[in-house]
């Protein structure tokens, strides 16, 4: 308890960005250009392409509504999976005792590890949007490119705050991508990316206000048709509200399962 | 006799171990639900017969889903536990031991099949009817094994590659939009068309589709099952090039 209560402002800046950018890239074997490449540049372009093409069929929205909406979702895919597998890879490796032992504050310790998982949510997202925006003809305002931005950047972030509840849940469930899957299709259906949220049942457009991506995609798309930022700065705020909830809700979650794993010893168990 | 009964054996243990596992028991009859709940919100109840096809094309795309990211890495996977030695050291032939897992992960589609036609059911009202319930069962195992031997063949074909699940996950979507599960081909470009001829799923979501809705299936059948035995044999050359290659530069336990 001591060396939590001394550690400087260097040394908890220094786990924080050096620890969490480590982490990061230890854990998440994501990164190499042999799984980049098919998961972060072809993937998003042929599910987006999947949904315009369903929408065609279905003759409902525009293709920028697909566009937008599964680019965004996008970011989904590392800010769930690269979270659990930073913080939860640690069990897989047996390293998560010598972390749990040591007497680094855990404020830095875990979140650290989600600033170049936002950034990675970011770059998949943007790049998706680019990259499907120019194959399929879809045209916006210049104005609207650094608002879609920042939609994008608050987007990552609240997905990341998903991702680290996922990540939290990751050290009591064994089947860490099963979970992750699960939840990636979750926010598929329930989040407004492919069907309007005035044709999802009452129950499922209600639960999407409170999860990530909502808000986001919403912003993005009004933003897309021409809304001026402070016409949709509600909704990015409320996006950032729902991301910072689940920060906070998986921060302790990450708490309370350490505390139980310490008193029943059963951090390797699962 | 004893190849066909190693295969069918092979298949049997595969099944009952991949029920048993979350990602390829659980999630492969989850997943597909996710994208066939969206397809059911997409269509809604405006245009019935769209629907019903969709629901037809989204009960059959587990079972590309279940065979492209798993069956991508079975060569990896035996590598990686240290069986492949063993597999290739025995005395049959290494496809006969191979192929057996991809069948069987074609196979565990079929779990995920009936989940969605009872998620439509239950959820949805979605009443599909059943225009040839002889011609049926006969297309579903058809397209289950094609499918199957187009796992085995992507199993082989990436084997060079060390992360060779995420080129089987890049294949998912694209599958499930040329082979026209969910949309209808006429839609797509014209230059995909020949891409779409080409790849088993295509004939046999084409045979599914007619065996329930109407039609003939019994041409899709045919195509399905001719693209399945091209595969195979493409697939059973390869890998004894692959098993020849890794013996004699002692490579077999690298990756």
């Amino acid at each position: 308890m001591t060396a939590l209560a001394t550690i400087t402002p260097t040394a908890w800046l220094r786990i924080f960005f050096v620890g969490g950018l480590t982490s990061y890239r230890a854990l998440f074997n994501w990164i190499r250009p042999a799984i980049l490449i098919p998961t972060f540049v072809v993937l998003p372009v042929f599910q987006i392409l999947l949904f315009v093409y369903i929408g065609r069929s279905a003759r409902i929205e525009s293709d920028e509504f697909f566009v937008i909406g599964n680019a965004l979702q996008f970011a989904a895919t590392p800010c769930l999976f690269a979270m659990a597998d930073t913080i939860s890879g640690e069990r897989q490796q047996h390293t998560l005792s010598l972390i749990l032992v040591s007497p680094a504050p855990r404020i830095p310790l875990f979140l650290g590890r989600s600033l170049p998982v936002i950034a990675n949510g970011f770059l998949a997202s943007a790049f998706a949007l680019a990259a499907a925006g120019l194959l399929l003809g879809i045209r916006m305002p210049l104005a609207a490119v650094l608002p879609l931005v920042l939609a994008i950047a608050v987007t990552s972030l609240s997905c990341t705050g998903l991702g680290l509840v996922n990540a939290a849940l990751g050290l009591r469930v064994r089947e860490t991508a099963v979970l992750s899957n699960v939840i990636f299709g979750i926010l598929l259906v329930f989040c407004g990316v492919n069907v309007p949220l005035a044709r999802l049942p009452h129950w499922m457009a209600v639960a999407s206000g409170y999860l990530p991506l909502t808000h986001g995609i919403a912003a993005a798309r009004r933003m897309a048709d021409g809304a001026p930022l402070n016409a949709v700065a509600g909704l990015i705020g409320l996006e950032l509200l729902v991301g910072m909830v689940y920060v906070v809700l998986g921060f302790a979650l990450l708490q309370v399962f350490e505390r139980e794993s310490r008193r029943t010893a059963s951090l390797d168990r699962f | 006799m004893n190849v066909l009964r190693l295969i069918a054996r092979g298949w049997l243990l595969q099944v009952k171990m991949m029920s048993r596992s979350a990602f390829n028991g659980v999630l492969q009859i989850v997943w597909p639900l996710f994208f066939a709940t969206i397809t059911f919100l997409m269509y809604g109840s405006t245009n019935q017969r769209a629907l019903v096809s969709a629901a037809v094309g989204a009960s059959v795309l587990g079972i590309w889903s279940s065979t492209s990211t798993s069956g991508a890495a079975v060569i990896q996977r035996e590598r990686r536990q240290g069986t492949l030695e063993l597999l290739v050291a025995a005395p049959a032939p290494f496809a006969a031991t191979i192929l057996p897992v991809t069948l069987a992960m074609s196979t565990i589609g079929a779990y995920s099949m009936v989940a969605t036609f009872v998620w439509g059911r239950l959820l949805f009202g979605i009443s599909v009817p059943l225009a040839h319930p002889l011609l049926l069962p006969f297309a579903v195992v058809v397209t289950i094994v094609s499918v199957g031997m187009l796992g085995f063949l992507l199993s082989v074909a990436v084997v060079r590659f060390r992360s060779a699940w995420a080129l089987g996950n890049m294949f998912e979507f694209p599958i499930w939009l040329v082979c026209g599960f969910l949309v209808p081909l006429s839609l797509l470009p014209g230059w995909v068309r020949p891409i779409s001829w080409l790849l088993a799923p295509t004939w046999g979501v084409q045979a599914i589709r007619a065996a329930m809705l109407g039609g003939s299936p019994l041409p899709a059948i045919g195509l399905a099952a001719l693209c399945g035995a091209a595969y195979a044999g493409i697939a059973i050359g390869l890998s004894e090039r692959l098993v020849r290659a890794a013996r004699r530069d002692a490579t077999l336990a690298l990756s």
